[in-house]
């Protein structure tokens, strides 16, 4: 890969050792992929999880003295003081290595979203911006949705890529490898977000790495479905980027999302593969312990639907019940009223946490219940069963 | 016993040198579905499973799973000193890059021929990523 004379200094270490690790793992990406040379990106989404491999990297540039120089945003890792007063029993080491790790992105000069969709309010890119983006929903979404580029990055790239301001040219980042792989037509109704859901799953486990283009989609997704399908689609599979031409911003034909290219393989979706998909998904039935929401991260519209179907019930005695989201998020709900209707109702509103962290370890011998299948995935529970979150809102009540 | 050495160029994505005894994976590998106490394979249905990593010089095609857990899971085997010694892949990836980056595990693609019909399983590999080379012995 060709470097400036200026990247050449960041690489020999004259403007700071953290500056300098960030450089070293930029150019070992580019060499792998044979990069030419690197560009600017205008900003970052770590996606940081509180884990061994996070703070080793984050304290390595943050000990080395280097700051973001665009705006760099982090995913969740948990509220340690919250979760420590309520249980009491996260083991002291983990909650150690959360510490340092929120500690460290501080002083990298990370914007501390600790949300998982921060492209929606925290760190919004703009159309046709190059950006370095981790995190399974993220980085189709900023690709597919919002129409700026990104690789598929790991939480240190894109924090690497967040303190030089610049990333390797490659993959997604040019046009001709953003065109699409496989056609997807759609024979049935995505009626809600819950079925978008089911989509993400089953179309990223049939293709594994690819662009899948989608015909037979009849109407706008909304936001949250958009993000859910990202979320399912990028765990079950690597999707980075995906097309419903005349929905998505990119192309605005079939033909175009291929760039004039044939489609590698054909998949249809019916209504028998999304039941299919939902059944594989559960391992239980019968009396719950708790409901998780919010994986993703709930945007307020979901926070509103929460609290409207809570609104005057009564929690089951037996089940815990809990809505992830964001600390803007928390703060919009709690000013229009929304937390409080969901608290009178027994349930709680958590911000900076993620589902997949220590602090749940309370839950992990219990059954619990999900609208997000990527909460099953990670085997924190025991057992949980995925459903509409009417349905989820229904068994809270019941408790079963 | 009749010996043999083979020297393939390959191309260096994290420098360094490691060598050691080859295990050959035709599946992709996911290193958080290993124990990071010891290094073995735990991922059910995968051709290594029971088998251990480290010490190795692994041959496989390319990485898999969430980045999170990829990186996290090699970060673990390196911090117990079970990692492999150096990495040979097909096709290489962002995650798999910034994993070997972060437990400074030699890792190298493009050997000039199909490295799993170069290695075998048991074979004795030199990695020189510096050199960009691999020298296979085998006995």
């Amino acid at each position: 890969m060709h470097l400036t004379k200026d990247e050449e200094r960041i690489l020999k270490g004259e403007y700071g050792e953290g500056t300098q690790k960030a450089m070293e793992l930029l150019v070992a990406i580019g060499d792998a992929y044979d990069a030419e040379k690197m560009i600017p990106v205008s900003r970052a989404h770590a996606a940081s999880s509180g884990q061994e491999g996070d703070l080793y990297f984050v304290e390595l540039l943050a000990n080395g003295g280097a700051r973001c120089k665009v705006p760099t945003s982090t995913n969740p890792v948990y509220d340690i003081e919250y979760f420590h007063n309520l249980f009491d029993f996260i083991p002291k080491d983990e909650a150690e290595v959360a510490r340092r790790v929120m500690e460290a992105y501080k002083r990298v000069g990370a914007t501390l979203s600790w949300s998982c969709v921060p492209y929606l309010a925290e760190n919004i890119p703009l159309y046709g911006e190059t950006v370095a983006f981790s995190e399974s929903s993220a980085t189709p979404y900023v690709n597919s949705v919002i129409g700026a580029r990104t690789n598929r990055e790991a939480a240190q790239s894109a924090l690497a890529a967040g303190v030089v301001g610049k990333t390797p040219k490659y993959g997604l980042l040019v046009k001709e490898n953003r065109k699409g792989t496989h056609l997807v037509k759609v024979q049935t109704a995505l009626k809600d977000e819950f079925d978008y859901t089911l989509l993400g799953y089953y179309v990223g486990k049939q293709i594994g790495y690819g662009t899948p283009v989608f015909t037979g989609v009849t109407r706008q997704p909304s936001t949250e479905e958009l993000i859910n399908f990202c979320a399912m689609s990028n765990v079950s599979g690597a999707i980075s980027m995906f097309y419903i031409p005349g929905f998505t911003v990119e192309a605005q034909t079939v033909k175009e999302a291929f760039q004039g290219d044939a489609p590698q393989d054909k998949i249809t979706v019916t209504s028998r593969e999304l039941k299919r998909a939902c059944e594989e998904l559960q391992t239980t039935s019968g009396k719950i312990d708790f409901v998780m929401l919010g994986c993703p991260h709930y945007t307020l519209k979901q926070v509103k639907e929460v609290a409207r179907l809570l609104e005057g019930k009564k929690i089951h005695d037996g089940v815990s019940f809990w809505v992830c989201t964001s600390a803007t998020t928390k703060m919009l709900a709690e000013r229009t009223g929304y937390v409080d209707i969901i608290e009178r109702a027994g349930g709680h509103v958590v911000v900076d946490t993620c589902i997949d962290e220590p602090c749940w370890i309370a839950y992990k011998n219990k059954v619990g219940m999900t609208d997000s299948p990527k909460c099953a995935y990670y085997r924190r529970f025991k057992d949980v069963i995925v459903s509409r979150l009417q349905d989820c809102i229904e068994a809270a009540i019941k408790g079963k | 016993m009749k010996s043999s050495e083979t020297v393939l160029k390959c191309h260096k994505i994290i420098g360094g040198r490691g060598e050691g005894e080859a295990l050959v994976s035709h599946e992709s590998i996911c290193f958080y579905l290993t124990d990071p106490k010891t290094g073995v394979v735990r991922e059910k249905g995968h051709e290594l499973a029971g088998k251990n990593l480290a010490g190795k010089v692994l041959v496989f095609p390319s990485g898999k799973a969430s980045s999170v857990v990829q990186i996290d899971g090699l970060f673990k085997l390196a911090s117990h000193n079970v990692a492999p010694k150096a990495m040979i892949v097909k096709d290489v990836e962002t995650v798999l890059v910034v994993s070997a980056f972060m437990v400074k595990v030699p890792l190298v693609d493009r050997l000039e021929r199909d490295p799993f019909e170069a290695i075998q399983t048991g074979d004795f590999v030199k990695v020189d990523a510096e050199k960009g080379t691999v020298t296979i012995k085998r006995q």
